[in-house]
């Protein structure tokens, strides 16, 4: 799968592993603003408080 | 020198693989076979390479990252309501009168509505910068907020009653609240500011219980029907750290309490931008 895309990108070697640089930072980005937080919330097991179930 | 042994290569995979080739595979031709092909178990444990990468990924990201911003969030909305309050009472700077004699009974202030910020705690043990906000109830409206972060039990006491003041936090994630709750030593300072003043607890003991203790933030704790005394406050959160197996409760004792006008106690006013 990963290696389909590496050979669907376009360009030297150097030219992807800049490809590649730009892809993480944008997946880490979109991780980390809209799907952790909606994840958090689905999970949310923290109870914190006592007496209450 | 790269060509001649990729040849090699091809030629030895190409050999390798023939007889392990069936039916239309081994119709195509030399160079469709030699082409790594995209296989059912190789996407498959690829996705759950990325899988595990997600999850430990969230972790990270739930434990320090989204940790620290919820931390650095609530510190800095806790500082701009005690400040507002600071504020409001400025125009009346009278020296404080009675300040050998202390302030009589503490303020207490009536509860106010869920999910409304009504104090802010200071412990000095889990930082010298620690400040959050209270704000009453103990939803995650509340807990998971990131201008409030520490719940008041509704229905406990306020601050400086006599009874017990129950709050709850998080220890880990969401800001943290009361991370180094561990930590606390006897006689340690425990400071709630409200719109009233600041009232001063000790930290006296720890305990460690079931989540379904409720005795443990009644108004005089583990004994539901007795008559309060003491002006307690207690701290809740989970226990072990990362875990919601247990509850770990701190007790304080009330010490002293002081108007908005005659400032905070001297070693909470060392730890305060100055006014």
């Amino acid at each position: 799968m990963y290696a389909a895309i590496w050979r669907l990108m376009p360009g030297p070697v150097w030219v992807r592993i800049l490809l590649v640089l730009v892809l993480l930072a944008a997946v880490l980005y979109s991780l980390a603003t809209w799907v952790f937080p909606w994840v958090d919330t689905m999970v949310n097991n923290q109870e914190v408080t006592v007496g209450v179930p | 020198m790269c060509a001649p042994i990729r040849i090699d290569c091809m030629t030895e995979s190409a050999k390798t693989e023939v007889p392990a080739l069936r039916g239309r595979r081994a119709l195509r031709g030399p160079k469709a076979r030699v082409r790594p092909r995209v296989s059912v178990f190789g996407v498959l444990g690829e996705l759950l390479i990325t899988g595990g990468v997600l999850v430990l990924l969230f972790l990270g990201w739930q434990l320090w990252w989204n940790d620290a911003v919820m931390a650095a969030s609530q510190s800095r909305a806790a500082e701009s309501i005690s400040q507002g309050w600071v504020e409001d009472v400025k125009p009346d700077p009278a020296p404080a009168p009675a300040a050998e004699t202390g302030f009589g009974d503490p303020v207490v202030a009536t509860a106010p509505g869920d999910q409304t910020a009504f104090a802010v705690l200071y412990v000095p043990r889990f930082g010298d910068t620690y400040k959050r906000t209270i704000a009453e109830g103990i939803g995650t409206n509340v807990l998971n907020s990131p201008d409030l972060g520490i719940g008041h039990y509704p229905g406990t006491q306020m601050p400086g009653e006599v009874g017990n003041f129950a709050i709850a936090s998080h220890r880990s994630a969401n800001g943290g609240g009361m991370h180094l709750i561990n930590e606390l030593q006897l006689g340690d300072a425990i400071y709630v500011q409200t719109a009233d003043g600041y009232y001063t607890y000790r930290f006296r003991d720890m305990e460690y219980v079931p989540p379904s203790a409720v005795e443990a933030i009644a108004p005089v704790p583990h004994d539901p029907d007795g008559t309060p005394v003491d002006r307690l406050i207690a701290l809740t959160t989970c226990n072990p750290l990362l875990s919601t197996a247990e509850r770990i409760i701190a007790y304080g004792v009330f010490e002293s309490w002081q108007p908005t006008s005659a400032g905070p106690p001297t070693e909470l006013a060392a730890l305060l931008p100055a006014a």
